[in-house]
Parts: structure tokens; sequence; C-alpha cells
């Protein structure tokens, strides 16, 4: 009975991964790079845990009145010129990017990172639509190479070793390279630039959007941000529609706080905030600038108070990095777009009724982690409770599985049934450590205990209970 | 050699002194054990451990018999009412008594934040679980915060490594509390743990729902035991003691998991 009793479709996947070595060396590394970076960049930073107080309550003040924020942000970037539209699903998002694709005559979208448009499955639309959709990322190009999903949120290739990389390089170029980072990134700069001066369209996501001034930002670290937001004549933004602070100084703390929680850089090397297309005489920019805020399940949560919060996310990856779970098997493991704590709490959210998905917030050993790592510290650990309690409540997690738990959890309230079951349980487990045809028989019976076993070596489990020993205890005084 | 042994026999009288003083500070002292499920059925040396080492200091120890579990294991798997009919069970047990006494940092963790989250709906409820968490404490935290002790007598010889157990730092906030009374350990010398801070990979149920996860966790934890030269591991937790110290070995690694408690209580040389 080892595994979730839900789909077990996460055990599986998690199976998978812990048997490729590679693979675990590859994420345990990196992941251990990133957590130490951002714990030298917050103890050098100094006022560190206050900015995370700033920054949390900047956005759980936007999340707090998102309508009106929202409704402010567009007023101020329509009056900039700034096409802005709303899509309540992911098919409207990918129809409106599609349809102004098409308005374009665009035969070529180059695309800088963008979650969002993972989630939407954006690039299999426009390639649906004869739009080519080309990743301008280095990583999430190296992933569109090898028709794989991304693994991390803001490290999507952490999983593949650079061999790998190499060989799909070559198989690509039709010419020998070496493993070198400098020779791997050379021969993508020099593809991708090319690319740039063709693309019609630019497709970017947005780190976050600023009411105040009707912008909308980007961080990227390559510049192809950069590149994607200013060559094509049509720069198109998708908008999660939680991705929005109220005022400048509120966006302040997260110039701070992204880049030092998701890489331990203090900054990133591109912070681009944009507001409105090229002005007339402007030389730089798109000619036309569209936002497509889209909602996929997001402002559902503005009514649950148990998991409103995580709304709040600024998306560093800063959980992943912390977390046991992520660290031991990587992102693929997760099934969802959205790996690691963040993933487990929001893929459910935004598909309630996705069993798949449900099972995730078994993925957790509790441990907190994440909450810690957290800039705007949305209580994840707790989120991750909340959602197995939903699960229960709808009998996920097989009937008989959850039979036995309450009924344990019952007797526990019986002091008379709690010592009697501890008593027969505690003979059993000394009967079995000492083997014999009765040991191995009670172990058989208990498959969990088994499949422990295989890992573990049995505790000493003792003849008495402490409250057996307790007169004897009191006689000591 | 004499040298040696003179300073021994010095150590063990400045010792026994300081015993002796801090005999006062917990005079007039009474607590309640809350002995967790986990220590009562799989660890009671625990347990003792703990009541010897508060008498020594004078305080009082009551067992209230009726107590079983927490209701931790029940929230966390998702079974709210069968959590609260156990948090409610508690809060009636315990809130007698003048203050309550954990070999646990998460079921203390458990009584001062999982019991907030518990009857967050329930103001009369919640107001008794706040009163119950302000007299709760975690062992180490009574010993120094509440005792105001660090030095009580102990001696052990050997080199013991510190597992900061995740509720205990993360959800109930316990300090350096443990490292303190830690390095007053006559003898005792404390390795440096990499990436001490980590999970184990215990989560209660989840080692049992996910076994070869939990496993490849604590695989990483038993390796930085070993590099750092330990041969003794030591927390504040029963959960992560059982599962580190069946990984070591399973592993054939020798080293031993000891609670703080049966550390403090060590009061000869040698591995008790």
């Amino acid at each position: 009975m080892s595994g979730l009793g839900l789909h077990d479709a996460f055990l599986d996947r998690a199976r998978h991964a812990l048997g490729q070595e590679h693979l675990k060396q590859a994420v345990r590394r990196t992941t251990d790079r990133l957590r130490d970076g951002r714990a030298a960049a917050s103890a050098e930073a100094g006022a560190f845990e206050a900015w995370r107080d700033a920054l949390s309550e900047a956005r759980r003040r936007a999340i707090g009145r998102l309508d009106v924020v929202l409704q402010a942000w567009q007023v101020r970037a329509e009056a900039r010129g700034v096409l802005v539209h709303h899509a309540v699903d992911a098919r409207e998002a990918c129809d409106i990017v599609v349809g102004i694709a098409r308005a374009k005559g665009a035969r070529l979208a180059a695309k800088g990172k963008s979650m969002l448009s993972e989630e939407i499955e954006l690039n299999q639309a426009l390639e649906a639509a004869c739009v080519e959709a080309l990743e301008t990322d280095l990583g999430e190009w190296i992933i569109q190479l090898a028709g794989e999903r991304p693994s991390h949120i803001i490290l999507p290739v952490v999983h593949k070793p650079r061999g790998e990389i190499r060989e799909l390089f070559e198989r690509h170029g039709g010419e020998p390279l070496s493993d070198e980072t400098r020779v791997l990134a050379g021969y993508a700069r020099e593809r991708l630039r090319a690319e740039f001066l063709r693309a019609e369209l630019g497709v970017t996501g947005c780190n976050m959007a600023i009411a105040e001034t009707g912008s909308i930002a980007l961080f990227s670290n390559e510049g192809n941000g950069r590149m994607v937001s200013t060559l094509p004549r049509t720069h198109v933004a998708l908008m999660g529609v939680e991705r929005i602070v109220e005022t400048l100084a509120d966006f302040a703390h997260l110039v701070r706080l992204l880049p030092r929680s998701a890489t331990g850089q203090r900054v990133t090397t591109y912070v681009n905030v944009l507001s409105g297309p090229a002005r007339p005489g402007e030389l730089d920019g798109p000619e036309e600038l569209h936002v497509v805020v889209v909602d996929a399940g997001r402002t559902a949560q503005l009514a649950e108070r148990d998991y409103r919060d995580a709304l709040a996310c600024v998306r560093c990856g800063a959980c992943l990095n912390a977390c046991p779970v992520y660290s031991a098997v990587g992102g693929h493991a997760y099934g969802t777009v959205y790996p690691g704590p963040i993933g487990a709490v929001i893929e459910p959210l935004y598909a309630r009724d996705d069993e798949r998905r449900a099972e995730l917030a078994e993925a957790s050993s509790l441990c907190g982690a994440c909450h810690e790592a957290c800039p705007v510290r949305i209580p994840l650990h707790d989120m991750l409770v909340r959602l197995r309690q939903d699960n229960a409540r709808r009998g996920r997690g097989g009937a008989t599985a959850l039979a036995l738990q309450r009924i344990a959890a019952r007797a526990m309230a019986v002091p008379f049934v709690y010592d009697a079951a501890g008593r027969i349980g505690r003979r059993a487990a000394r009967l079995a450590a000492g083997g014999g045809q009765l040991g191995r028989w009670a172990l058989g019976s208990a498959p969990v205990v088994r499949e422990l076993l295989r890992r573990r070596a049995l505790p000493d489990v003792p003849i008495r209970s402490f409250r057996e020993l307790w007169d004897e205890l009191e006689e000591e005084r | 050699m004499r040298a040696i042994l003179a300073a021994s026999a010095a150590a063990r009288l400045s010792s026994s002194a300081m015993a002796e003083r801090s005999e006062a500070v917990g005079a007039r002292r009474r607590v309640a054990l809350m002995v967790t499920c986990l220590v009562d059925q799989l660890a009671p040396e625990v347990g003792i451990a703990v009541v010897r080492v508060l008498r020594r200091q004078g305080v009082q120890v009551d067992f209230p018999r009726a107590q079983t579990c927490c209701g931790q294991a029940a929230w966390n798997g998702g079974l709210a009412d069968e959590a609260r009919a156990l948090a409610e069970r508690a809060i009636e047990i315990f809130e007698p008594y003048e203050a309550v006494v954990v070999p646990s940092g998460s079921c203390a963790g458990m009584v001062h934040h999982g019991y907030e989250e518990i009857f967050r709906d329930d103001a009369a409820w919640l107001a008794r679980a706040r009163a119950l968490a302000a007299k709760t404490h975690e062992f180490s935290q009574y010993v120094v915060s509440v005792l105001g002790l660090v030095d009580l007598g102990a001696a052990r010889d050997g080199t013991c490594a510190y597992h900061p157990a995740c509720h205990a730092t993360r959800l109930l906030g316990l300090g350096d509390e443990p490292r303190r009374l830690l390095e007053a350990v006559r003898g005792l010398r404390i390795a440096t743990l990499a990436r001490a801070e980590d999970c184990c990979g215990f989560g209660g149920a989840f080692c049992a729902k996910l076994p070869e996860l939990s496993d490849a966790i604590v695989g990483a934890k038993v390796s930085h035991l070993a590099q750092s030269g330990a041969d003794t591991v030591v927390s504040s937790d029963v959960g992560c003691l059982l599962n580190i110290q069946g990984a070591c070995k399973h592993r054939g690694l020798p080293i031993e998991a000891l609670h703080i408690a049966q550390v403090l209580e060590g009061r000869k040389g040698g591995a008790a």
C-alpha cells in the first residue's frame, strides 16, 4: 500500500527520476548553488527580512483590491497606447495571440521566456495556425529543440547534462561542437540573432505590472527579452491577472528581492519597465504593444481564504531550490507546468477537478523550507495540508486508506484503545525483528512496514511503553 | 596524566556544585510531560531521560495518563475533524498545569502553530489553545529559556552532530538552545554538519507513503553525517532520530542517534 493511494503517477515519475544518476546530481548541484546564492545575498543585504515584509505587504495589498488596481493599470496603459486584452482561460489567451499574429501576417514569433506561455501551451496554438514559435531564451530553446518541458521555473534545463545539450546543437547545426559553455552559448547566440530580425511578432511574459505608471516589467539575464520586446514590430506580453503591484515604490522591493531569491544575484542583467509602444519619433520599440491579461483559474482563489496568498507569488523559484523533494527528483516528476512546492499548491488550484494534480499535495515532507525561502512569505506548507484536507473531504486517496487513517485517528482519542493497539503493534514489530515464521507473517501483513524496511533498519522496539514504565519512574523520586 | 585526572576531578566537583546550586532553579516548579505518542510507544527512554534531567533540577514532573496524541498526524494527513477532536482532548488534559514540557519540537509546534490553524474560526477554543501554547515548551527551550540553565553538569566523550529538526526550527521557532546545551556538556565535541538545516526525509506518513523519496532525502543527511566525523547525531525530535538511525544502520554507518535529553542525562564519560 505504499504510494499516495491516489493515482500514484507522481510516485512513478519520482521513481523514474531517482533511477537517473546524472539527473539527480545535476538537479541537486543546481539547487544547492541557487540556495547558497540566495543565502549569501540575503546575509549581505542586511535588511533582507524587512524587504520581505515590504514585498509581502505590497503584493497582498494589490491582491486585496485586485479589480481596482487592475483597472487603474489598464486606464494608464491604454492612455499610453497599450492594447489590453483579457482572457478567461488558456484557450481564449491563445486565440487572442493567434488573432494578433494573423492580423499582422506573422510567420515567425520570437519568444522570451514565459511560464504562462507554457501553461497555456501557446507554442502549440501558434504552430497550429502556421506561425513558427521560436524560443530565444537559451534554456527554453534547448527545451524546444529537445521537445521537452521546462523542469524549473527559472532554469528550464536544470535536468539536462551539458553533453546532451551539445548533441542537440550538433544535430541542429550539423557541425561538431565542444562542451564548453562559451562554445554552446556562442552557437545559440549566432543562430538566434538572425531570427530576431526576421520575426514579425515578439512574445514575452510579464514579471510584474505597475498600476501607478501603467507599465509592465521584464527581468532577464540574457538580453533576449529586450530584443524580443523591441525588435519585432508587434510585441505581445502575456500577463497573469495577479501579477501586479500598485506603485513604483512597491516595484522597487521586487527589483531587490526577485533576483536575490531566484539566483542570489543583486540585480538581473536587464530590468525593463515598458510603458507603451514606441512614440512618434522614437527609434526603438514596437509599433504595437499588446498585453494579454490571463486569468486561467487565478481569480477563483481570491475567494478562497486558505489559498488567496498563493496569488502573491512572484515566480522566483526559491521554494523549488529549498525543497528536499524537488532537489531529489527535479521538476518533471511533478508532471505539471509549475513544479516544486508552489506548483503542488497552484496546479491543483488552477484545475480543482483534476485528480492527477490533486495528489501533488502529498509530494512534501512538510518541512517548511519553502515558506522559509519565499520572498513573499506564502505559507505553502499550511496550504499543502489544507489541500490534503480538501482531498480527504472529496474522498480522494482511496476509500480503504482513508478509512484506516480515520480509524487510527479515532482510536487515538480513546486511551484504552490507544494503549492496547500500542502493545499489540510493538509485540508484532518485535516478532518481526526477531525473524521466524510469525515475524515474517507479521511483516507480510503490513506492506507499508515491509516497504520501509527495505531501506531502513527496524528501530529497537521497546517491550514496554513510557506509560507502562511511569510507575517505576515515580518510585525513583 | 595526573594533571588530567586533577582537572577532571575539579570539573566533577564544579559540575556537582553547579547541579546543587541549580537545584534551586527548578524548585517549586511543576510541569506536565506531554510525552508524545512516538516517544511513548517507540522511545520511552527519551521520556525517562527528560523526567530525570528535570527532576535533577528540582522540577516536579507530572504525567497526565489520559494523554495520547496531539493530533498532528491526523491534521497533516488531511483529517481535519479527527485532528480537532484530538486537539480538544489535549487542551482539556494539559490546560490545568502551570507548564507543559514536550520532548519534540514537532508536537510543540503543533500546539503553537497547528492549533492556531485548527481553531481559527472558534474564538473560545482558540483562546484556550493560545493559553496552552503560551505555557507549552519544547524540552530544550524549557531548560534554557524557562529554567535559565545551560550547563546541567552532563558529561559525554565523543563527537556529536546536531540536526535541527524542521518543525522545531521552522514551526516552533526553536533557536540555538540545543546547541548551547550541547556545548556545555563536558568532553563532548560538536562536529560541523553540512546542510544541517535540511529535512531528514521523515515527514511522518511521508516516509511510508513515498519511501523511495524519503530514502533519497535521508541518504543526503547520512552522507553529510558521515563526512562530519560525528559518532552521535543529536536532535530535539524522535521522528527524525528514528529515521536517521534506521538509515545509518541500514547503510552500516556506526552513528548513534540520541535525543538531547539523553545526552544531558549522561553523567559519565563514554558513549551512554
